[in-house]
C-alpha cells in the first residue's frame, strides 16, 4: 500500500507540472487547464492527509469535505473562466497571453 | 482710562474699516476719537502708575502688555494727541475732495493707536511691536496716493530704511535683555560687572532703531521722500511725533538704566556726533531745496539731529524739551505749507509762489510765527528756550559740537528766511499764487492753535502745567557766550537771507552739492544697491539655483521619475511574469513563516 509520502510526491509533481504549464504556455486555455491541474494536486494532498490522519479509527473527514467544496467551486470557476476566455476572444481575436499586454506600463 | 486712551483709536480703525468704509462717517469718527483721546490725555496729566496684564507666558518668562504713566509718557501724550487732534481737524478740510477719505482717516487712527502704544509702553517688546506698527501706518499714509509711482516708491523706501534700523534695534533689545535680565523699563538695573564695551554695543544697537525712525545719518534718506504723502500726514508723522519716537525711546532707555551710566560712555559720544553731523548736513541740504515741503523736511532732520545730540550729551531733558516745542511749531509750519499748497492748487515749488502774505494773511502770519519759533527768536518764542538748553548742554560737555550747533542755528535762520521771503514776500510768480485765497476756518483754526503753542509752549507755566521734561534752570558757565552766539547767528542768518533773496525772481546762488543732498541717494543706489545688494543677490541666486532649484526641487522630481521608470518595468503586461512573481512571493512568505 502506498504511503503518505507517495501521495504527497504525486501531488507535488502534479502541482509543479501545473505551475510550469501556467508559467510557460502561451495558450490561455492550456494555462487554464494547468490551473485546474494545480487545484487537483491540492485536492489530492488533502485527501491523502485525510486518509492518513485517523480520528477514532476513521479517516478525518473534514479534509474530504474541503475537497468537495473545492471541486464545486472549481466547477463554477471553470464556467466563469471559460466564459471570460470566450468574451476575450470575441474582443481581441486572440487567446495568446503574449499578445494580451494592454496593462504594460 | 489709560486703556481707553490706548485702544479707542484701534476700535475706530476696526469700525471704519469694517463698517463705515463706504459711508462718509469715517472722517468724523476718527476726528471724534482724536478729540476724545486728547481729553483723556489731559485728564491723565500728572498721574503715575503702571497698568499691565500678561500677554504671553513661557515658563518664568512673560511678556506684558502694560501702560506706564509717568512724567515722560503723559507729557509726550499731550504732544501726540494734541497735534493729532489738530491734524485730524485740518485734514477734514485738506482731504475734502479726496476719493479715499475713509482709508486716509483709518490710517490716521491706526497711526494714533501705534504712537500711543510706543509712548505708553512699559516694556521693550511692546515698544517694538508698536514701533513696527507706526512703520506700517507711516507706509500706508505716505503711499496714500499710491497711483503716483513716486508716492509708492517713497512709501517702500521709508519702510525699508526703517527695517534696516529696526534690525539693529531688535538685536539691541535682546542684548539689553541679556545684560539686565528684564524687558520691563522700570525694572532695569545694569549690573556692576558688565563692561562698558558690551553696554555701549547694546545701546548703539538700540540707537540703530532711533537712527531709522528719527531719520539720522546714514538712514535719513527716507524722510525727504516721505513728503510724497498728504501734507497733514507729514505734519503729524514726519515732523511732530513718529520721527521723534527715536528721541523719546532713547531718553526712556536712559531713564530706565540711569543717566549716570551714560556719562562718558563711548556710545554716548557716537550718538552725540551722529546727531550733530546729521543736523549740520541736513541744514546744508535745506538751503538749496526748492520744494517747500522738502525744506521743512530737511529742517526736521536737522532739528532731530539737535535732539539726538542732546540725548548723546546726556542732556535728555533738553532733548525732550526741544522735542516738545519743536513738535508744535514744526506741525504749524507743515500745516501752513499744506494750506499754501492747497491754496496754490498743489504747487510746491517756492519759486512759483511769492507775495502770499497779502493773499493769505492768516497763513502768512502763523507761518511767520512758526518760522520765528524755528529760528529761535530770543525770549519770545518757544524754540529759543529749548534750543538754548541744548546749546548749553553742548557748551558744557563738547565744544566742537557747540560750534556745529551754532553754525546750524545760523543755517536754520538762513534757509527759513529764504523760504519765508521767497514764498510770502515779493510779487506772485505764477497764476496759481496770484489767485491764492486764504483757507477756511477748519484749516485756520489748527494753524492758530498751533501758533499759540509755538509761542507759549516754551514758557515756564506751560511746561509746568503740561508736565514736560525741562532741564532745571541753573546757571551753567558761559551763559552769556551762548546767548550772544545764538543771537549773532540769528541776526547773521536773517541778514544773509534777506540780502540774498529779497526781491529775487529765481535762485541767485546754486550749489549743486547741497541741492543734490551730497549725492547720498545716488551713492546709495550705485554702491549699496548696485554692488552690495546685487552681489548678495547674485550669491543668493547661485545658491538658490544650485541647491534649492537643482538639488531639492528638480532632484526630488527626477528621483521620483526614475523610481517610477524602474517600477514601470514591473508592469510588463505579461500574464506569465505576474504568475512567476506571484509564485516567488508565495515561496518567500512560506519561507519566512516556516523557517
Amino acid at each position: 500500500m502506498a504511503s503518505l509520502n507517495n501521495y504527497l510526491l504525486a501531488s507535488g509533481l502534479l502541482f509543479a507540472i501545473g505551475l510550469a504549464g501556467v508559467v510557460i504556455r502561451r495558450n490561455i486555455i492550456i494555462v487554464f487547464m494547468c490551473l485546474e491541474l494545480m487545484l487537483s494536486a491540492a485536492n489530492l494532498s488533502l485527501v491523502a492527509f485525510s486518509r492518513f490522519h485517523p480520528v477514532n479509527g476513521l479517516p478525518d473527514y473534514s479534509g474530504q469535505m474541503l475537497v468537495f467544496f473545492v471541486i464545486t467551486v472549481a466547477a463554477a470557476e471553470v464556467a466563469v473562466g471559460l466564459a471570460i476566455i470566450v468574451a476575450l476572444y470575441r474582443a481581441r481575436q486572440t487567446i495568446h497571453t503574449d499578445e494580451l499586454d494592454t496593462l504594460k506600463g | 482710562m489709560p486703556w481707553v486712551l490706548l485702544f479707542l483709536p484701534l476700535i475706530v480703525v476696526a469700525v471704519n474699516q469694517l463698517i463705515l468704509k463706504k459711508s462718509g462717517l469715517a472722517p468724523c469718527l476718527s476726528t471724534a476719537s482724536s478729540i476724545a483721546t486728547f481729553i483723556i490725555a489731559l485728564l491723565l496729566l500728572k498721574t503715575t502708575g503702571l497698568h499691565s496684564f500678561p500677554w504671553a507666558t513661557i515658563g518664568d518668562f512673560h511678556i506684558d502688555i502694560g501702560i506706564q504713566l509717568d512724567q515722560l509718557s503723559t507729557g509726550m501724550m499731550i504732544v501726540v494727541t494734541g497735534i493729532g487732534m489738530l491734524v485730524h481737524i485740518f485734514s477734514l478740510a485738506y482731504m475734502k475732495d479726496d476719493d479715499a477719505k475713509a482709508r486716509y482717516f483709518t490710517g490716521l487712527s491706526l497711526f494714533m493707536f501705534s504712537m500711543t502704544g510706543i509712548v505708553l509702553a512699559s516694556n521693550f517688546i511692546m515698544t517694538f511691536i508698536f514701533w513696527e506698527l507706526v512703520g506700517v501706518s507711516s507706509y500706508l499714509l505716505i503711499g496714500h496716493w499710491y497711483q503716483k509711482d513716486s508716492a509708492a516708491d517713497a512709501a517702500k523706501k521709508a519702510f525699508l530704511c526703517n527695517r534696516v534700523g529696526d534690525f539693529g534695534f531688535m538685536i539691541g533689545i535682546l542684548l539689553l535683555w541679556g545684560i539686565t535680565g528684564t524687558l520691563t523699563f522700570d525694572q532695569m538695573v545694569v549690573p556692576e560687572t558688565i563692561s562698558s564695551g558690551v553696554l555701549s554695543a547694546a545701546i548703539l544697537c538700540i540707537f540703530c532703531g532711533a537712527v531709522g525712525k528719527s531719520a539720522q545719518l546714514p538712514l535719513h534718506v527716507w524722510l525727504p521722500d516721505a513728503m510724497e504723502g498728504p501734507t497733514p500726514v507729514s505734519a503729524l508723522i514726519h515732523a511732530a511725533t513718529m520721527v521723534a519716537a527715536g528721541v523719546y525711546m532713547m531718553f526712556r532707555v536712559q531713564l530706565s538704566l540711569g543717566t549716570d551710566i551714560f556719562q562718558g560712555l563711548a556710545a554716548s559720544t557716537v550718538i552725540a556726533w551722529v546727531g550733530g553731523i546729521t543736523s549740520l548736513a541736513a541744514a546744508l541740504m535745506a538751503t538749496q531745496q526748492d520744494d517747500i515741503k522738502k525744506i521743512l523736511a530737511y529742517s526736521t532732520l536737522s532739528q532731530l539731529g539737535y535732539m539726538i545730540m542732546a540725548v548723546g550729551l546726556v542732556a535728555g531733558e533738553a532733548g525732550m524739551f526741544h522735542l516738545f516745542t519743536h513738535a508744535w511749531f514744526k506741525a504749524l509750519l507743515f500745516l501752513g505749507s499744506g494750506a499754501i499748497i492747497y491754496a496754490c492748487h498743489h504747487e510746491q515749488n517756492i519759486w512759483k509762489m511769492g507775495g502770499l502774505l497779502r493773499k493769505m494773511p492768516t497763513t502768512g502770519i502763523t507761518f511767520g510765527i512758526g518760522t520765528a519759533a524755528l529760528i529761535a527768536v530770543p525770549r519770545v518764542t518757544s524754540g529759543f528756550w529749548s534750543k538754548e538748553e541744548i546749546l548749553a548742554a553742548a557748551w558744557s560737555s563738547n565744544k566742537p559740537l557747540f560750534g556745529i550747533a551754532i553754525f546750524v542755528a545760523f543755517l536754520t535762520t538762513f534757509y527759513m528766511t529764504r523760504a519765508y521771503v521767497v514764498t510770502f514776500l515779493g510779487k506772485p510768480r505764477s497764476k496759481d499764487a496770484e489767485h491764492a485765497k486764504d483757507v477756511g476756518p477748519l484749516m485756520s483754526f489748527p494753524l492758530m492753535a498751533l501758533a499759540v503753542m509755538a509761542i507759549f509752549s516754551g514758557y515756564g507755566f506751560m511746561s509746568q502745567n503740561l508736565n514736560v521734561y525741562r532741564p532745571s534752570v541753573e546757571e551753567t558757565g558761559g551763559h552769556t557766550i551762548i546767548l550772544a552766539a545764538s543771537v549773532i547767528s540769528l541776526l547773521l542768518g536773517l541778514a544773509a537771507g534777506f540780502i540774498v533773496y529779497q526781491g529775487k525772481q529765481k535762485e541767485p546762488i546754486s550749489i549743486p552739492l547741497f541741492k543734490n543732498r551730497f549725492y547720498l541717494d545716488e551713492i546709495y543706489s550705485k554702491y549699496i544697491v548696485g554692488y552690495l545688494q546685487d552681489a548678495l543677490a547674485a550669491i543668493i541666486h547661485f545658491f538658490d539655483e544650485l541647491f534649492i532649484n537643482r538639488l531639492v526641487v528638480d532632484g526630488l522630481g527626477r528621483a521620483s521619475v526614475s523610481l517610477g521608470d524602474w517600477f514601470r518595468r514591473l508592469q510588463s503586461g505579461s500574464l506569465q511574469r505576474y504568475a512567476v512573481a506571484f509564485v516567488i512571493g508565495i515561496l518567500l512568505i512560506i519561507y519566512i513563516t516556516v523557517f
